[in-house]
C-alpha cells in the first residue's frame, strides 16, 4: 500500500525552519497554487509562529513572496535626501507591511526605472509626492525622482491611466527595469 | 581590505571574482543587463543590479550606471575583469575620484602602456627590444613607403589604439603598402575613433610568448613566467599554455626579466602582461602591454599556485606582495583551450541560444571556469566563448592526453563549440613538437 502525500502545512511543520528566507516547495496535487487562499492563511500563521520574514513560493510561473515585519537596515533611520547606508539587500523590493498577495498578471502596465539610483516620491522633503494610489497620469507626468550620482532624475509616466499600486518606497535603492508603480491603463 | 566589491562584467570572470571575493571574505555586488538577468551566477554574488538594456553601450560599458550601481551598492572598490572598461582609463580616474578603487593600474601606467607608440618609446628606455619599426606615428602614405622601405619588407600597419586583431595589415611590397595604408586607417577609425597606425617589421613564423607580472604599491614587482599562445585564429587565442615548448631556459629568463623593467620603469602596479613575439631564432621583441587581468590567468595560476584575482585585490587594497620572485615556481605544464559558442563547420559563425546538455569533464588535473550549465541560455549580445578548460600534470606529454580525455569527455549540445578543433590542434606532430607559429592554425589546420 502507498503512502498517502503528506498534506503542505504539515511537510511546512515538520521541516526544520530556520528564520530569513525559506523556500517552500509546493507540493503536487493535493493543495493547489500557491494563490489558493487557505494555504496563504495557513502560511501566515506558520511565519509568526516561528518568526520568519519572508516566504518565497513559486508553482509553475505564479508565485506568492509573503513578507512580515519591518526589512532589516543597518544604521539609523535615514533622512530622506541622505545618500543610503550600506544595508545587507535582497533581490526582492523591499516592503514594510503586513503580507501582501503580488499576482503580477492584472492588466496593469508597470513604469520601470530607467536607471539605476534612490528612489524618491516627491521632489523635495517637505513636498508632498508627484503622485499617489488613484492620481491619474499621462505621457508627461512626473512621477517621481531618481537620485544617480548626486543628479536628480525626474521620471515621467509615459502612460496614460490612474496609479494603481506604488511599488517601491522612498529612499529605496532601485535598479534598470525595476518596477516602480503599477498603472490602471485608460 | 575591502569590504564590499562591484564586479563590472559578466559570465566566467564575473563569477571568478565573486569566487576569489568569497574565499577573501568580502561581499561582492555584481551589474548585469536585461540579456543575463537569468544567469545563475548571479545567485552567487551577495547583491545583483540591473543596470541596463543587453547592448554594451547601454550596460557593461556604461560609465554612469556603473558608478551609479557602485554608489547604491555602497562599495570600496570596483573590478573590471577584461574587455569591456577593463582598460579603459577615463572610467579607471572616475572610479577613482568617486573614491571608489579602481582594481587595477593607475592610470598614469595605462596611458604610458596602452598607447603602442608610447609604449615602445618606454621600452626603449627600459632596453626591452622593440620590432624595428617606424618609432612613432605614421601619418601619411609617402613616409609609410620610405619606413617600409627603410625596414624592408614585409612589414605590418597596425592601429595604435587597435587591439583584438584589428586595424592591422600585412604587406609585401609597395603595392599592397599603399592599399593596406588606407584601409587599416580606415578600420581603425571605425574600431577605435581613432586612425593613427604606425608600421613594423612583418616577422612572419613568430610565436605568441607573454609575460605575466604583478606589482604592488610598495615598488615590488615580479614576474610569474611566461604563457605561450601561439595557436590562434583571426588574432583570437584558441589554447595557451605554460611553459613555452619552444624557448631554451635563457631565453625564458631574459624575456621575463624584460618584461619586469619595463613595468617597474612605467610605474605600473597590480596585474599585468608584457606580449612578445619570439622569432625562429629566440631574438623577442616587446609587442604590447595589456593593463589588466586576462582570459588565461588560469594557465599561470596552475603552474605557480598563486591566485591572481586574490593578490589583485590584495594591491589594491595596499598590502605588500607577500611572496618574492625566487617563490614563484614553474611547476608542471598547463594547458588552456578556450571553448567558444562557435560552429566550425560554418566558419566559426556564432552560436548562441539554449544548451540544453552539458557535461563537463572532471578527474585529476582538469579546472573548468564557465558561467555556462544545462539550461543556460547564451546571449548573442556578447563575446562567444562560453567556457574555460584548463589542464595541470607534471609533463607537456601528459597535459595533451589530459586535455585530449577532457575535451573527449566534455558535452555540449545542441550549440556548436570550437572543441572538435581543439581536439584536432591536440593530435597535431607541429603542436606536439612545439612547432608552431601564431599563423598556423589558419595557415595549416584550417586551410584543409
Amino acid at each position: 500500500m502507498g503512502k498517502m502525500p503528506m498534506p503542505l502545512k504539515d511537510q511546512v511543520l515538520r521541516k526544520k525552519i530556520k528564520p530569513g528566507k525559506t523556500k517552500v516547495a509546493s507540493s503536487p496535487a493535493r493543495h493547489s497554487s500557491p494563490m489558493d487562499i487557505g494555504l496563504l492563511e495557513e502560511m501566515v500563521k506558520l511565519m509568526s509562529a516561528n518568526d520568519l520574514n519572508t516566504v518565497d513560493v513559486r508553482d509553475g510561473d505564479r508565485r506568492v513572496i509573503l513578507k512580515r515585519g519591518p526589512q532589516y537596515i543597518a544604521g539609523a533611520a535615514q533622512p530622506i535626501y541622505a545618500p543610503a547606508p550600506s544595508a545587507p539587500t535582497s533581490h526582492a523590493p523591499s516592503s514594510g507591511s503586513i503580507p501582501a498577495v503580488t499576482d503580477e498578471t492584472a492588466g496593469l502596465i508597470p513604469i520601470k526605472s530607467p536607471m539605476v539610483g534612490t528612489f524618491y516620491a516627491a521632489a523635495s522633503p517637505d513636498a508632498k509626492p508627484f503622485v499617489d494610489v488613484g492620481s491619474k497620469v499621462d505621457d508627461e507626468t512626473d512621477v517621481c525622482v531618481i537620485e544617480a550620482m548626486k543628479v536628480f532624475n525626474n521620471i515621467k509616466a509615459e502612460c496614460r491611466g490612474t496609479i494603481a499600486k506604488v511599488m517601491v518606497q522612498n529612499g529605496q535603492t532601485v535598479e534598470f527595469g525595476q518596477p516602480l508603480f503599477l498603472v490602471k491603463p485608460s | 581590505m575591502f569590504s564590499k566589491i562591484l564586479i563590472a562584467n559578466r559570465g566566467e570572470i564575473a563569477l571568478r571574482i565573486i569566487r576569489a571575493c568569497r574565499e577573501l571574505g568580502i561581499q561582492t555586488a555584481v551589474v548585469y543587463s536585461v540579456a543575463d538577468k537569468d544567469a545563475a551566477y548571479l545567485k552567487l554574488a551577495d547583491q545583483a543590479i540591473c543596470i541596463g538594456n543587453a547592448s554594451p553601450a547601454e550596460s557593461y560599458l556604461n560609465i554612469p550606471r556603473i558608478i551609479s550601481a557602485a554608489e547604491v551598492a555602497d562599495v570600496q572598490a570596483i573590478h573590471p575583469g577584461y574587455g569591456f572598461l577593463a582598460e579603459n582609463a577615463h572610467f579607471a580616474e572616475i572610479c577613482r575620484s568617486c573614491k571608489i578603487e579602481f582594481i587595477g593600474p593607475p592610470v598614469s601606467a595605462m596611458a604610458a602602456l596602452g598607447d603602442k607608440v608610447a609604449c615602445k618609446k618606454l621600452a626603449k628606455k627600459a632596453k626591452v627590444p622593440t620590432v624595428p619599426g617606424s618609432d612613432g606615428a605614421v601619418d601619411d602614405e609617402k613616409t609609410a613607403l620610405k619606413i617600409a622601405q627603410e625596414i624592408g619588407y614585409p612589414i605590418i600597419i597596425k592601429a595604435a589604439a587597435g587591439g583584438g586583431g584589428r586595424g592591422m595589415r600585412v604587406a609585401h611590397n609597395d603595392v599592397s603598402l599603399r592599399a593596406g595604408f588606407r584601409q587599416a586607417r580606415a578600420e581603425a577609425e571605425n574600431a577605435f575613433k581613432d586612425s593613427t597606425v604606425y608600421i613594423e617589421k612583418y616577422i612572419e613564423y613568430g610565436r605568441h610568448v607573454e609575460v605575466q607580472i604583478l606589482a604592488d604599491h610598495h615598488g615590488n614587482a615580479v614576474h610569474l613566467w611566461e604563457r605561450d599562445c601561439s595557436m590562434q585564429r583571426r588574432h583570437q587565442k584558441l589554447v595557451e599554455e605554460s611553459p613555452s615548448p619552444a624557448i631554451s631556459q635563457t631565453t625564458r629568463e631574459n624575456l621575463c626579466a624584460a618584461a619586469v623593467r619595463l613595468v617597474k620603469a612605467a610605474g605600473y602596479t597590480n596585474a599585468g602582461t608584457v606580449e612578445f613575439l619570439v622569432d625562429k631564432e629566440q631574438h623577442f621583441y616587446i609587442l604590447e602591454v595589456n593593463a589588466r587581468i586576462q582570459v588565461e590567468h588560469p594557465v599561470t595560476e596552475s603552474v605557480t599556485a598563486i591566485d591572481l584575482i586574490k593578490e589583485q585585490i590584495r594591491i589594491a587594497s595596499g598590502e605588500v606582495l607577500s611572496f618574492k620572485q625566487k617563490d614563484i615556481p614553474q611547476m608542471g605544464h598547463a594547458i588552456e583551450c578556450r571553448i567558444n559558442a562557435e560552429d566550425p563547420a560554418r566558419n566559426f559563425a556564432p552560436s548562441p541560444g539554449l544548451i540544453e546538455e552539458f557535461r563537463p569533464p572532471g578527474g585529476p588535473g582538469v579546472r573548468i571556469d564557465t558561467h555556462a550549465y544545462a539550461g543556460y541560455r547564451i546571449p548573442p549580445n556578447y563575446d562567444s566563448m562560453i567556457a574555460k578548460l584548463i589542464i595541470h600534470r607534471r609533463t607537456r606529454t601528459e597535459a595533451i592526453a589530459a586535455m585530449k580525455r577532457a575535451l573527449h569527455e566534455f558535452h555540449i549540445a545542441p550549440v556548436k563549440t570550437t572543441i572538435p578543433l581543439q581536439l584536432m590542434i591536440m593530435d597535431n606532430p607541429n603542436f606536439i613538437s612545439g612547432d608552431v607559429d601564431t599563423g598556423f592554425v589558419e595557415r595549416v589546420l584550417l586551410a584543409k
